[in-house]
């Protein structure tokens, strides 16, 4: 269990992390989702101790960070790949690290073996393909058993097979009662694998919710309607009992009725319809509308804080495993769901 | 808390697994022997014409260290490389995550670079004397003689702080270009032209390698250092005692 209270982090002028509070349980996997330089790599550099909060605290099962005894055997953490010699060989890599905590010389086999790396033990780690060291990076983490591990974008730039070991890899270690934290800027990964989402925007906490919830909370799919009569048609709608909000460019959103049912009533009256289309929105755009404001580094052509157009089944990134893992069922997006979230 | 004998077990892994490592000490010993004895044999040959007063102030212990003005910049890659190498790769952060105490931690690595330093330079010092010595023919001198033994340790001595030095400065810069870019010259060219240039010697003589330079020294005529052998290694142990408490209070403020 991980506590963060008021963690705040600032550089200078930038409060690169603002005030963050939120529990990190066990048995689970918990997302981190945030954009680029949202303060993800800066909350878990400071779980770790290594960037001192200018506020607030983190408590690992209670403790600080810095007063747990070989605190490998406690937590077990992936921050970036390459954060080690390149000179030095996989083996001693790990060994050296095992021997500052009091891990035994066979564990370091064992987790080489575990994350498939045995064959290449006893070569230097500058040689390896990102793949390689991203491995090596968990096999450090995996190395003292700890009850607690944390991964900072552990699938980046890797390959669909990779994505896929590394994705099963957590929820194998959280089915084991262990607390596994996993930093992302991809709603569509963290939809396979995260059981409990927190979600962060410009250091501010956006959200914390079970990715259940989320899922249900941005599922509502509907349907669009355009007419040139559009006043009669809200009226038929509300005959019939069925509730229609008007967007702001003189659509119409339907909620829980399906477009058949809506095009036949349309027709009933002799009522013109320009458009019927059953929408769906992917997560991703419910995290991108959830964190638009926040954003700092736009891309010039697409704006995401822009007009989130629906896209229908999009919602399943196309690397998805052929198990499909803990994938969402179709998810859509409302339109009042920032209202909900009280963001 | 982390346990001392861990970590120490551990930087002494690390310390072993890398190539530079080797390679630098390796080369400290090499270059400081092969030079000491080059210049030895060049002395014994032209002694005659060489001054009067050069002559009479002959020290050959001192001679057969001639090497130790070059091989001490391997010292000083070693003393660098020991502690930027776990800044420049990125380690720091896995280290450090796996001994949270920075005191720990840092102390821990100087101990065992320290202690590697302290063999070699010592192993560097008795076989550039003896080379040397048999180099230099009839004007040798005997480790039996007086003040010879304190020299040759001495030399050792002075090579290890050297390298003790450079790690302080290292923990203090973080990076090993800046490191290395300040130390080598200052060591190899700076500090001997403001100790040659009449307005700087008095304040030169107190620089960490003048000072130091005085317990290898057995003949000191016409030196008017106000300290002793002991006096001078003093005064360069405070200069690496101040290396290594800047370097503690950089890395104990700093965001890893
Ligand atoms: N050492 C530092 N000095 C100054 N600013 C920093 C430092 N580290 C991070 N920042 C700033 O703090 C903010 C948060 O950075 P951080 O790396 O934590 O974001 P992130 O969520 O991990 O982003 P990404 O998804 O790109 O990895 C950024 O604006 C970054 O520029
Ligand atoms: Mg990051």
């Amino acid at each position: 269990m991980i506590e963060l209270q008021g963690l705040t982090k600032r550089y200078g002028e930038k409060l690169a992390v603002d005030g963050l509070t939120c529990t990190v349980r066990p048995g689970i996997v918990t997302g981190f989702l945030g954009p680029n330089g949202a303060g993800k790599s800066t909350t878990m550099r400071m779980m770790l101790d290594l960037d001192r909060p200018t506020h607030g605290t983190v408590l690992i099962d209670g403790q600080h960070y810095r007063q747990l005894k070989d605190p490998l055997r406690t937590v077990g953490a992936l921050l970036d790949a390459k954060a080690m010699h390149g000179g030095r060989s996989a083996y001693n890599h790990l060994l050296c690290l095992a021997q500052s905590n009091g891990i035994p010389r066979a564990r370091v086999r064992e987790v080489l073996d575990t994350v498939g790396l045995t064959a290449v033990a006893k070569k230097r780690s500058k040689g390896f393909s990102l793949g390689m060291g991203q491995r090596l990076g968990i096999a450090g983490a995996l190395l003292g058993d700890p009850q607690i591990l944390m991964f900072d974008e552990p699938v980046n730039g890797l390959d669909p097979e990779g994505i896929h070991w590394i994705r099963n890899l957590m929820k194998n270690l959280a089915a084991q009662g262990r607390t596994v934290f996993v930093s992302s800027h991809l709603m569509s990964e963290m939809a396979l694998t995260a059981d409990h989402l927190i979600v962060i925007g410009q250091g501010r906490l956006l959200a914390d919710t079970s990715m259940a919830d989320f899922i249900r909370q941005n599922s509502r799919s509907y349907v669009r309607l355009r007419s040139p009569e559009i006043e009669r048609l809200l009226d038929v709608l509300a005959g019939a009992g069925i509730t229609a909000v008007t967007t702001e460019d003189g659509h119409l959103e339907v909620d829980g009725t399906e477009s058949a049912q809506l095009g036949e009533l349309a027709a009933r009256h002799k009522l013109v319809l320009h458009e019927l289309s059953p929408q769906q929105a992917s997560l991703e755009e419910a995290f991108m509308q959830l964190t638009a404001e926040s954003v700092e580094y736009h891309a010039h052509s697409a704006p995401p804080g822009g007009d989130p157009r629906p896209v229908a089944g999009a919602d399943a990134p196309p690397d998805a495993p052929p198990d499909g893992g803990a994938a969402p069922p179709g998810g859509g997006w409302g339109a009042d769901w920032r209202k909900k979230k009280g963001s | 808390m982390a346990v001392v004998g861990q970590v120490l077990q551990s930087e002494w892994t690390k310390i072993k697994s890398v190539r530079s490592t080797v390679w630098t000490l390796g080369l400290a010993l090499v270059v400081t022997v092969a030079l000491g004895a080059l210049i030895s044999a060049f002395t014994r040959s032209n002694f005659k014409e060489m001054p009067l007063s050069e002559r009479v102030n002959f020290d050959p212990t001192f001679t057969s260290f001639a090497g130790m003005g070059l091989g001490q910049l391997a010292m000083i890659v070693f003393g660098v490389l020991v502690v930027s190498n776990e800044y420049s790769t990125g380690m720091i952060r896995t280290s450090l995550a796996a001994v949270p105490q920075r005191a720990t931690f840092l102390f821990s690595k100087i101990t065992v670079a320290t202690f590697t330093a302290f063999v070699i330079a010592m192993v560097t010092s008795f076989v550039s004397f003896f080379v040397g010595q048999a180099m230099l023919g009839s004007h040798r001198t005997s480790i039996g003689d007086a003040h010879v033994l304190r020299a040759v340790i001495g030399g050792g001595l002075y090579m290890t702080l050297i390298a003790v030095f450079s790690m302080g400065v290292a923990a203090m810069l973080r990076s090993p270009m800046l490191s290395l870019g300040i130390l080598m010259p200052f060591f190899f060219i700076i500090s001997s032209i403001l100790g040659a240039v009449k307005a700087t010697k008095k304040v030169a003589q107190y620089l960490p390698d003048q000072a130091g330079h005085k317990v290898m020294q057995v003949v000191t005529v016409g030196d008017d250092a106000p300290y002793g052998p002991w006096g001078g290694f003093a005064i360069m142990v405070l200069w690496v005692v101040v290396a290594l408490a800047g370097g503690y209070a950089v890395l104990k403020r700093h965001d890893a």
